[in-house]
């Protein structure tokens, strides 16, 4: 760990890529077709990937994993939010990797300690945007049924979309720019999916924060419990 | 039962560049593009390619094995047009 | 290759059934000299039906305990107690998506689609493994089921690599191939636990303690009692009995056992001098036989699983179809004008020709 690191960004980008790494997890045996078992598991298997970079950045990964309670995690809450069905999944896909390949592009062309992660991250989430904008494509202008669905999804998980333009310390970008460039992009697929933009506000009304403040939602704790269980059963034994 | 299963499609991967893509396996996707996604995820999960293509399987027109003989003999019996059917005399180079 | 093709089974015009059976005895004859030879079978080559209805059977099934065999270990993804275990534990139970995908594939080169084996296997009138039809109750069932099932499969599928039907050899190649780890990790995970603390290690001897037992009995019935395996041998499809490989695997767990500092729960188990094997105690087939049937601690669960899964899944398959189906046709009306295209389909094949 070099002392330049931001341990409270390096947690921020961690923990996103943890906990949506373990939410597309959940995916295993449940997918709508074979092929999406395979394609939702490399999904997820990237994000571990750079989560457990950027958490071994600010301590032990096991540890930050595992032995944190819940206000002591820096993700987003759209992460967070449970499965539900494909369409909430990915809508929820389309938000996160739509800015997270904003944001890594924006690192990896910087010179910071973030830089050589967000290289080899930034194509890994470039796929991950790929595959959201495609399946977005095919449930927007799919059926009337899938219509509908992906609607759905698109409108409940927008008002956790605005929490991911806050600033966080230690990331130098151009977070205003992020923002305009993210509902660019998002709003064009919808746009071609046949949907329209959601009009709700970005962000809820709760003036103590959200998740980059360690605010999470109810499904959060349930998720952690089970998550760390097994590991917490067993004090300091190796696995 | 659906009645609308996705169609077939075979795969041919490029292991690396300077080698011919070779048929890897085949899957169902409901398009091109798809079938392209699902092929990167199935046929490559350990770097096993550097370009891939898709067909439709209902695409591929093949030789019938009714048809072997007529098809596949004549060519047998031309040793001419291998190397190893001419004599060249001892210390001759370059050939 | 899978194809269509496979429906076109050689077939000449025959001026009577006295001339058809003649070419069919020809054929055979054919078939019979390619099997003999060690040569493989291709898709569009003729075959019996039966070595054809006996192979879709048994790739079906290997496809569908692939599938199935996804849950018990999925099972633990969301508890894993590392994120070293986790992400070896998700590729894992990716690679097994992926070799039923393989496997599928196989099976369809012989003319049966993959809706129709997943509706066989949705209705019960397909089979897989009844291994999967025991629960992972602990961490330590992963490890077992990476060690000795794992192992159990691999011993199986060896041999598969020089079936006679190419397709299924070469699926069990590429499975074979990528399978090495799945073992490796499980048996690793075990020997972490076995030498870890004393709960760690009574968790991994309860799970060999259970998971020993049906693992034996995945090489199916002994071989007096084994319907299809001799007509499968000479077919090679099979190349080896049950019993056979069941002795080979015992052979092989025994040291690997004793490295690992665990029991297996076996008292009979022991090194018979005179026949250069180890001896082993009696399987109780009446559990076999009553797993196989529906009774076993996970057959309703898993079966209802996949088929809450395939069903859910429906209208998203659906969609996919009707997307493609639009595509198609705006692409036929905008023949001509392909500069308007705005969707980069173009450039996507331009990729794929790269």
């Amino acid at each position: 760990m070099t002392p330049t690191v931001n341990t409270a960004a390096a947690l921020a980008l961690g923990d996103d890529a943890l906990v949506l790494s373990h939410r597309l997890g959940e995916w295993a045996g449940h997918a709508p077709v074979l092929e999406e078992e395979v394609a939702l598991a490399n999904i997820a298997l990237d994000l571990l990937g750079q989560a457990r970079v950027l958490l071994s950045m600010a301590g032990d990964e096991d540890e930050l994993a595992y032995l944190r309670e819940e206000r002591a995690f820096r993700n987003l809450q759209l992460v967070e939010q449970p499965n539900g069905d494909f369409a909430h999944t990915i809508a929820r896909q389309l938000y996160f990797s739509t800015y997270q390949r904003l944001l890594y592009a924006q690192l990896a062309s910087g010179d910071g300690d973030f830089a050589p992660l967000a290289a080899k991250a930034v194509k890994e989430v470039a796929y991950h945007q790929d595959h959201a904008e495609q399946w977005t494509l095919r449930l927007g202008d799919g059926t009337d049924v899938s219509h509908e669905r992906m609607r759905q999804a698109s409108e409940a998980l927008w008002r956790f979309t605005g929490e991911m333009f806050q600033p966080i310390e230690g990331v130098d970008i151009d977070w205003d720019g992020m923002r305009a460039a993210w509902l660019d992009s998002v709003g064009s697929i919808l746009r071609r999916a046949t949907l329209p933009l959601p009009e709700g506000p970005q962000s809820g009304a709760w003036t103590a924060g959200a998740g980059r403040q360690g605010l999470h939602t109810e499904p959060f704790g349930r998720m952690l419990a089970e998550m760390q269980h097994l590991h917490r059963s067993h004090p300091g034994a190796s696995w | 039962m659906t009645t609308n299963e996705w169609p077939l499609w075979e795969v041919f991967v490029r292991s690396r560049r300077g080698l011919s893509h070779t048929h890897a396996g085949s899957l169902h996707a409901p398009d091109a593009e798809l079938a392209l996604r699902n092929a990167r995820d199935l046929y490559t999960r350990r770097g096993e390619g550097v370009s891939i293509w898709v067909v439709p399987s209902a695409a591929v027109t093949a030789s019938s094995p009714d048809e072997k003989d007529p098809f596949f003999e004549p060519a047998a019996d031309k040793p001419y047009r291998h190397p190893t059917f001419y004599e060249i005399p001892e210390g001759v180079k370059h050939l | 290759m899978a194809t269509a093709a496979a429906h076109h089974t050689a077939r000449v015009p025959a001026d009577g059934p006295a001339d058809e059976a003649a070419r069919t005895a020809a054929y055979e004859a054919v078939f019979d000299a390619a099997v003999a030879a060690d040569e493989r079978i291709e898709p569009r080559d003729w075959m019996p039906d039966a070595y054809r209805s006996t192979l879709v059977r048994q790739i079906a099934q290997h496809a569908h305990s692939e599938i199935i065999g996804m849950q018990p270990e999925a099972n633990w993804i969301t508890r894993a107690p590392s994120l070293r275990r986790k992400a070896i534990l998700m590729a894992k139970v990716q690679d097994e998506a992926g070799h039923g995908l393989y496997l599928y594939s196989a099976a369809e080169t012989l003319g049966t689609g993959r809706d129709e084996l997943l509706d066989k296997l949705h209705t019960g009138r397909q089979k897989y493994s009844s291994i999967f039809n025991y629960p992972t109750l602990t961490w330590a069932d992963v490890g077992a089921i990476g060690w000795l099932v794992d192992g159990a499969a691999i011993t199986n599928q060896v041999p598969l690599c020089r079936c006679s039907y190419g397709p299924y050899a070469r699926a069990m190649v590429r499975i074979c191939k990528e399978e090495s780890f799945h073992q490796r990790q499980g048996y690793e995970l075990l020997l972490v636990l076995s030498r870890g603390t004393p709960e760690q290690h009574e968790m991994a001897q309860d799970a060999v303690n259970r998971w020993w037992w049906p693992s034996l009995m995945m090489f199916g019935p002994p071989d007096d009692e084994s319907s299809h395996s001799a007509q499968s041998m000479a077919w090679k499809i099979k190349r080896h009995s049950n019993d056979e490989l069941r002795q080979r695997f015992v052979d092989i767990c025994v040291p690997q056992a004793e490295s690992l500092g665990l029991t297996l729960p076996d008292p009979d188990l022991m090194w018979n001098e005179e026949r250069g094997q180890h001896d082993f105690g009696a399987i109780d087939w009446a559990e076999f036989w009553e797993v196989l049937k529906g009774n076993g601690p996970c057959n309703e669960q898993r079966i209802t699983q996949r088929r809450r899964a395939h069903d859910e899944g429906a209208w998203v398959r659906e969609a996919a179809a009707a997307y493609a189906d639009k595509r198609a046709d705006r692409t036929e009306h905008a023949v001509g004008h392909a500069d308007e295209h705005s969707d980069g389909t173009a450039d996507e094949n331009g990729k794929a020709r790269a």
